[in-house]
């Protein structure tokens, strides 16, 4: 019974890593732009949130600012910052996010120390369901699953049902014809960048409800995040959360038979089994006309 | 005042040149052609009155208004429409989709998706295909289609025959003949000389950047456009 529960654990911790995977996907199949920043600036959003939360704001209403403040950041980073590195050279918008990436960090260290922290979200944290005498599945984990699940479809329905969902998909096949039906990529860009970094902030927050986070916990994310995304196949928002869920599952089973600190090798390692076996991830949507 | 019109436009691919001081007008409802040799700058100057490339000197006029510093996708807006070439259509959008991309302008007009399934009958069944999955003809015919719905007042045609069977050319030339009755001003360029004079009421002929050769298709002798087109 322990693995059953260790395996749902581990299940349920794929819909966090999806929540940070979503955005790196979309900003990457819109607008071809590799976000080295993403896992920090989820982590930002988790410190906004902490900062209003420690000037007396309830935490409910501290996680909702965050992530509007997170949609505006995402909209003002790439219209006023990353549509500039775009174009020919694919190394630019990767060099000026990498370095996006070491200032939040450090302006993080500055402003809230090394130290590490937590959002409290009270009796949520332990509520768990009780199936059995020995298996259990825990509220928080589980509504973050469901989040997950929720935000997903909310965005397929939005990429295949709105005039801008249909935008997002048009200059992802072909931006310049995009911009021969009236589009203005720079505005679509940033709307993407938004969207991603209002996914990327939920997945901050709800990183920080369930483990203590500091400014450098950025690029462990973004690792897991690169990882889900390319488990399930580049350009398949469903994708990333199957994605999400091997490495969730590859990790906290390898902990449970190998020892706590194996669990993250194991997910490395069943990520390059995955890349070895099917290099283009399991729903990949690449098509070519 | 012409409906479109260019005024000793310049165009360069940095060192490049690639028109020089060309100059053209256009009349409202007619079908005008421009025709020439791969590399003639037939297709620079259709993505220059597009807006996709900026002339270095000289000036574009739309009805009358300097439009040298619109970008683009504010030019659909105006009633510019661009079918560009190699069809380019939205490969992983369905057939639907993209004619509904088309519309993103919000340009009010005749042109909806059933009025271009009537146009082009072949896309209708085909409504809920991935336009990837089409053949180059019916890309074509989408890609026209999709133009179509931001109801242009000019409609600029890159090479729309290139690559494709003569019993498509022949049913999209037919569709183009409808454009000008439906208050549609057509900019073609073309390759191939045959089909387009059929359609033309105004011949262009470009060589190296340059109009080698301007008139009616019916006043132009065939040895002259030949000369014109081959720089004899």
């Amino acid at each position: 019974m322990n693995w059953v529960n260790v395996a749902i654990q581990g299940i349920l911790l794929g819909g966090l890593y999806a929540l940070f995977a979503i955005g790196l996907a979309l900003v990457f199949g819109v607008m071809r732009l590799v976000n080295l920043a993403h896992g920090d600036l989820g982590i930002l959003a988790a410190f906004i949130a902490l900062g209003f939360v420690r000037s007396g704001v309830g935490l409910p209403a501290s996680a909702v600012l965050s992530v509007i403040i997170m949609v505006a950041v995402g909209y003002v980073l790439q219209r006023g910052l990353l549509n500039f590195t775009l174009g020919t050279d694919d190394t630019r918008p990767i060099v000026v996010t990498f370095g996006l990436a070491i200032i939040i960090q450090n302006a993080l260290l500055l402003k809230f120390s090394a130290d590490e922290q937590g959002l409290n979200g009270g009796s949520l944290e332990t509520a768990s369901i009780h199936i059995s005498n020995r298996l259990a599945i825990g509220w928080y984990p589980l509504l973050v699953f469901i989040l997950a699940v929720v935000i997903i479809a909310a965005l397929q329905a939005f990429l295949n049902g709105t005039k801008m969902g249909r935008a997002f998909r048009a200059t992802s096949d072909d931006r310049e014809a995009a911009e021969l039906m009236g589009m203005n990529n720079r505005h679509v860009y940033a709307l993407a960048m938004a969207v991603s970094l209002g996914t990327v902030a939920i997945g901050g927050l709800a990183l920080a409800v369930r483990t203590s986070f500091d400014p450098t916990s950025g690029p462990f994310n973004l690792i897991f995040a690169f990882e889900a995304v390319i488990m399930g196949g580049m350009g398949s928002i469903w994708g990333t959360l199957l994605g999400g869920v091997l490495l969730g599952a590859a990790q906290t089973l390898g902990a449970q038979a190998f020892g706590s600190g194996w669990g993250i090798l194991c997910g490395h390692a069943v990520f390059l089994i995955v890349l070895a076996l099917k290099p283009s991830g399991f729903f990949a949507k690449t098509v070519t006309a | 005042m012409s409906f479109l019109e260019l005024q000793d436009v310049s165009v360069f691919y940095g060192d490049f040149q690639a028109l020089f001081t060309i100059s053209l007008s256009i009349e409202e409802g007619q079908t005008f052609a421009v025709i020439g040799a791969n590399g003639a700058g037939k297709s620079t100057m259709l993505r220059t009155v597009a807006g996709l490339l900026r002339p270095r000197s000289g000036r574009i006029l739309f009805e009358g208004e300097p439009v040298d510093h619109v970008s683009a996708h504010k030019r659909v807006g105006m009633g510019i429409s661009m079918v560009p070439e190699g069809r380019r259509v939205f490969a992983s959008l369905t057939v639907n989709e993209n004619l509904q991309v088309g519309a993103y302008s919000g340009r009010k007009g005749d042109w909806t998706i059933e009025s271009v399934y009537e146009l082009f009958p072949l896309l209708k069944p085909l409504a809920k295909r991935q336009a990837a999955s089409l053949s180059g003809g019916e890309q074509q015919a989408l890609a026209i289609g999709r133009a179509l719905m931001s109801n242009p007042r000019l409609v600029l045609l890159d090479e729309v025959s290139l690559g494709l069977a003569p019993v498509v050319i022949k049913r999209i030339y037919e569709a183009m003949v409808e454009l000008p009755s439906r208050g549609t001003t057509v900019l073609v360029v073309e390759q191939d000389v045959q089909h387009v004079l059929t359609v033309a009421d105004h011949v262009a002929c470009f060589l190296e950047g340059r109009i080698s050769l301007q008139g009616e298709p019916a006043e132009l002798k065939s040895d002259e456009i030949t000369a014109a087109y081959f720089g004899m």
